[in-house]
Formats: C-alpha cells, sequence, structure tokens
C-alpha cells in the first residue's frame, strides 16, 4: 500500500513538473500576443514591422530599422564565432592532447559563466574607445556590439559543438585510420560531416544567444534607429528597443513594446524551425546509421 | 516515508504564506499611492523608505510611469500623489495642489579635454537638433560633434527638451543613445569630441559641466534661479491634501524631508 502511494506521488509529481514549463511558456506566449495585440490593431502589422521611424512621443512605432539591427549584429557575430569556435571545437575534440582539454574546457566554461552585464561594461570601457580611435566616429557601432556577442556566444558553439565531435561512433574514426587517410582526412571527410547536425544545432544556439542578448547589446551598440550604413554605424536592437524603454512606456506605447516583442519570438520561432530541419535533413542523409 | 514528510512540510509552508499573505492586506494602516515621473521616483523612494520606518502604519507605494502619467492619475484620483518633474500647464493644474519637494539642474556636459567651456542655450539647441555638427562652428577644434542622448521616455530627456530644444525641434535622429546617466557620463568621459545632458545630482570629476549663459551650473545657481536649464520636483494632490497624505507631505518639506531631498543630491526646494 505504502509502496504504492510512493509511485503514484513520484509518478504524479514528475508529470507535474513537466508539464508546468510547457503550462508557463504557454501562458508567456499568450500574454505577450495579448498585450502586443492592440499596436497591430491600431497601428496596423505592416506599419508596424516595415515602419523606418520609432518616436514613441510622437505616435511613430516602426520597428523595421531594429529587426534589421538584430540581424545585422547576430549576423556579423556569426561570421566572426562560427569558424573559430568550430575549429576550436575540433581542436578539442580530436586533436588537443589529455592535459590540454583539461585546461581548455573549464576556462571555455568560465567565459559562460561571466554574467552579460559585465561583458557589456568591459566593452563600454575597453572596445568602444579603442573601435573609436582606430576606425573613428563615436566607437558605439554594430561592429563593437558584434565583438562583444561574438565572444559571448563562443562557449555556446563549442562546447555543444565538441559534445557533437566526440559523439561520432569511433568505429567511424577507425575504419578512416585503417583505410590509410591522415587524421586530418579523417576529421575533414568523416567525423566532421557526421557531426554537422550537432554543429547545426550548436550554431542555432548561439544564434539564438546572440539575437536574446540585450544587455551588453545596449551599453555598445549606441541604440540608434537607423538603417546602418557600414558596420561602423549605430544600430538599435529589438531587444535593446525592449529594455530601453519598458520603464516608461504607457498606453500605445506599453503595447508597442510588446509588439516588439512578438516579433523577436516570431523571428526566433523561424530560427528555431529552420535548425530543426536542416538537423533532420542532415540526420537521416549522414552515415545511414544511428546517428 | 520521507518523500510524505516532504510533502507535508511544503504542503504546511504553502498554506503559511498563503494565510499571511491573505491577512496581511486586511489590517488596518493607510495606504499612500505616488505615480509619475521617473526622475522623481528615486527621491520618492528613499522618502517612502524613511518615512515608513518612522510610522510602521502608513504604506507607501511609489511607482513610475512619466509625469504626464502622474498628472493625470492626479487629475482622477487614481493615485494618492502624483509625481511630475516639469512645470504644469495652466490647463494641467486645475483642481491640483502643487508642493514642490526638490529642484534639479540639468548640466550639459562634455569630455574635461574639450577647450569649449561655455554655450548659450541656441548653441546647445543647434548641437543637439544636429544645425551645428563641428566644435569649430561653437569655438573649439576642428572635430565633429558627437551627441549622446537618452532614451524616449526618460526625464532627463524630457526637461532638456522641453527647456532647452523647445516644443518644434527634436534631437537629432542619429544621436547615441544611451540607457543610464552612468552611461552617458561614460561615453562623453571616454570620447574628446561628445556632448551630453545629465542631472547634476549625478555630475562629478569624470566629465566637464558647460556654462549656460556664463552660469556654472551648481546647487547655488539652481537655488537661485541664474542657472537656467532646471526643473522643479513636484508632488501633486487633487484638491486640498488631507489626513495620511498631508502628514507624509508636510514631513517632506519639513527639514527632515528636506535633509533626504539633499542627500540624494538633489537641491531642497526651500
Amino acid at each position: 500500500m505504502n509502496k504504492r502511494l510512493e509511485e503514484y506521488f513520484v509518478e504524479k509529481g514528475l508529470f507535474i513538473t513537466a508539464i508546468f514549463s510547457i503550462i508557463v511558456i504557454l501562458l508567456i506566449i499568450a500574454f505577450i500576443f495579448r498585450e502586443g495585440f492592440p499596436i497591430f490593431q491600431e497601428y496596423g502589422f505592416l506599419n508596424f514591422i516595415f515602419g523606418m521611424d520609432w518616436a514613441p512621443s510622437d505616435g511613430q512605432y516602426g520597428v523595421f530599422t531594429m529587426i534589421i539591427g538584430s540581424l545585422c549584429i547576430t549576423i556579423l557575430a556569426l561570421i566572426m564565432a562560427v569558424p573559430l569556435s568550430i575549429l576550436c571545437a575540433i581542436f578539442m575534440a580530436e586533436i588537443a592532447p589529455p592535459t590540454m582539454t583539461k585546461i581548455l574546457k573549464p576556462v571555455i566554461e568560465t567565459l559562460a559563466g561571466i554574467p552579460s552585464v559585465v561583458y557589456g561594461f568591459f566593452g563600454l570601457i575597453v572596445l568602444v574607445p579603442f573601435v573609436r580611435v582606430q576606425f573613428g566616429g563615436t566607437g558605439f557601432s554594430m561592429l563593437t556590439a558584434s565583438i562583444i556577442l561574438t565572444v559571448m556566444i563562443l562557449p555556446t558553439i563549442i562546447s555543444v559543438s565538441v559534445d557533437a565531435l566526440r559523439s561520432v561512433p569511433l568505429e567511424y574514426k577507425e575504419a578512416s585510420l585503417a583505410l590509410g587517410a591522415t587524421q586530418w582526412q579523417t576529421i575533414k571527410n568523416v567525423i566532421f560531416p557526421a557531426a554537422i547536425p550537432g554543429v547545426i544545432t550548436a550554431i542555432i544556439l548561439g544564434m539564438g544567444r546572440a539575437v536574446g542578448e540585450t544587455l551588453a547589446v545596449i551599453m555598445v551598440a549606441g541604440n540608434v534607429t537607423q538603417i546602418p550604413g557600414s558596420i561602423m554605424d549605430p544600430v538599435r536592437a529589438l531587444t535593446s528597443n525592449i529594455a530601453l524603454e519598458m520603464g516608461y512606456a504607457t498606453g500605445l506605447h506599453y503595447n508597442a513594446l510588446f509588439g516588439t516583442a512578438v516579433v523577436l519570438f516570431l523571428m526566433i520561432m523561424v530560427l528555431l524551425v529552420i535548425a530543426n530541419y536542416y538537423h533532420y535533413k542532415k540526420k537521416v542523409v549522414i552515415g545511414g546509421g544511428y546517428l | 516515508m520521507d518523500t510524505k514528510i516532504i510533502i507535508g512540510i511544503i504542503v504546511a509552508i504553502i498554506i503559511i504564506a498563503g494565510a499571511v499573505m491573505a491577512l496581511g492586506g486586511g489590517s488596518q494602516e493607510s495606504k499612500i499611492d505616488i505615480v509619475g515621473s521617473t526622475s522623481v521616483q528615486p527621491v520618492a523612494e528613499k522618502l517612502a523608505e524613511v518615512y515608513m520606518k518612522e510610522h510602521p502604519n502608513v504604506k507607501i507605494n511609489v511607482q513610475g510611469g512619466g509625469s504626464s502619467v502622474g498628472i493625470t492619475s492626479a487629475q482622477q484620483g487614481t493615485a494618492d500623489i502624483g509625481t511630475s518633474s516639469k512645470e504644469l500647464k495652466d490647463n494641467e493644474s486645475a483642481g491640483l495642489t502643487e508642493y514642490m519637494i526638490a529642484k534639479d539642474g540639468i548640466v550639459i556636459a562634455v569630455n574635461s579635454q574639450n577647450s569649449v567651456s561655455a554655450l548659450t542655450p541656441d548653441q546647445v539647441k543647434g548641437i543637439f537638433s544636429g544645425n551645428i555638427t563641428n566644435w569649430k562652428e561653437v569655438g573649439g577644434s576642428d572635430a565633429e560633434i558627437n551627441v549622446v542622448t537618452r532614451e524616449d521616455g526618460s526625464g532627463t530627456r524630457s526637461a532638456f527638451e522641453e527647456i532647452v530644444m523647445g516644443k518644434e525641434t527634436k534631437i537629432k535622429k542619429d544621436a547615441i543613445v544611451q540607457s543610464s546617466t552612468e552611461a552617458v557620463k561614460q561615453a562623453v568621459k571616454q570620447d574628446p569630441n561628445a556632448i551630453g545632458f545629465i542631472s547634476l545630482a549625478n555630475l562629478d570629476e569624470s566629465v566637464k559641466a558647460l556654462k549656460i549663459d556664463g552660469v556654472t551650473p551648481s546647487e547655488a545657481t539652481v537655488t537661485d534661479g541664474t542657472y537656467k536649464v532646471q526643473r522643479p520636483f513636484l508632488f501633486l494632490v487633487k484638491g486640498d491634501a488631507k489626513g495620511a497624505v498631508k502628514e507624509f507631505i508636510d514631513w517632506v518639506l519639513s527639514p527632515a524631508g528636506q535633509e533626504i531631498v539633499k542627500s540624494e543630491k538633489l537641491v531642497p526646494a526651500k
């Protein structure tokens, strides 16, 4: 009797915790859409998405410059972060001697543990003046924000990629080496292609972090609502817009910020769908096995 | 057995917490809602904190929203006290009693290496609106002016817009936006060609405060009114203040309350 009761409680308890996260995310989505809806209704969805002017005090709520801002910062950060982190992951998973890995792993984990406000402050004090002196302008720019984001997403991409590379079955490697391939040929032609689904997941996770990063970007991006003409121009990201103005917003302005959150949410959903598609597709194509 | 005890404890804690919350709302204490300017908010919070310590039966709740929200909530009576960091217009002040609790100067700050040390209000307006883009036009070195501003909705920004920019002129669109006074100060400190505005309360050695019309911003020049770029911090009450609200405002205007205003680095009203 006692045992059965215990089983029952544990089972139901686990079920509740599992369902809890789903309920929370549904509630959040419902709330964001409900609060953001009035802006789409009153200002027009297309006006909101493609509007070039953001001036809440004049009743202008166009977020297009920020969509571009978010995308540009993220893409630039990925261009810098992806090669760096994948090569680093290959080194850690395949080449580095165990002692080296023992040092590298905790160092990279520390990088992930640094709070974003610290990155932002470092950027403001060190990087912004550096960029201003080296490249001119104000120093608050897309480039500065991307450099900070690159450093922030490195640990995410590296650690997930390392796991992906390590989970390639040892038989693949052994077979390749037994056929006389060199280590580099093995990595290039066998291990890396087999690990690609995992590596894509890693990149998407990094991208998600870059799109969602707020505080560090606010501090170094300059937050100007304009389409950047070059990577030295200041930009405003969607997340920054919400965080900057949330403290004051009332009425339609408040709804407009939730509208911004809806746009952000849709962007991340699209990214996730693309990621899952590639993950699935590559998984079937490669190896023909159980990867 | 152990799991059951743990579950029991958790249930007990939830019940106790629920009971405390349910009963807490029902006790006999007076409540004061203060809503309005985000610039007034910090000092109002500090005042409320000290006042509540001295008067445990009074509960004061301070919220932001902006000066216009403060004025509307006071008019409609949705808040006991509305706060504003700008002068009221005639049509706004109808039916409201104004209590000035403090004054604050807005400092136009530049890098300490900048050779310019004084500007006229028109020059400041020209720089922030984008008509003047080079420091040599206002007597400085030949370098582009980097304008730093605050985000839309910031109390300091709206006061600056109202006092310096006037109604029609806007701050130029490509000005760098920083999210706090500290960030503006940091941006000005590290860029020799930057200009920004900050509250007098936050002024320190890291940046240079410009003279406006030949007057250096300081506590003394804000008090006697010679430094023009300043704003009042107002408490607004519908009709006449009564009961707990009146006691609180009297205390704020008393030497004890003004001492706290001073400790928040604002200029006392009296």
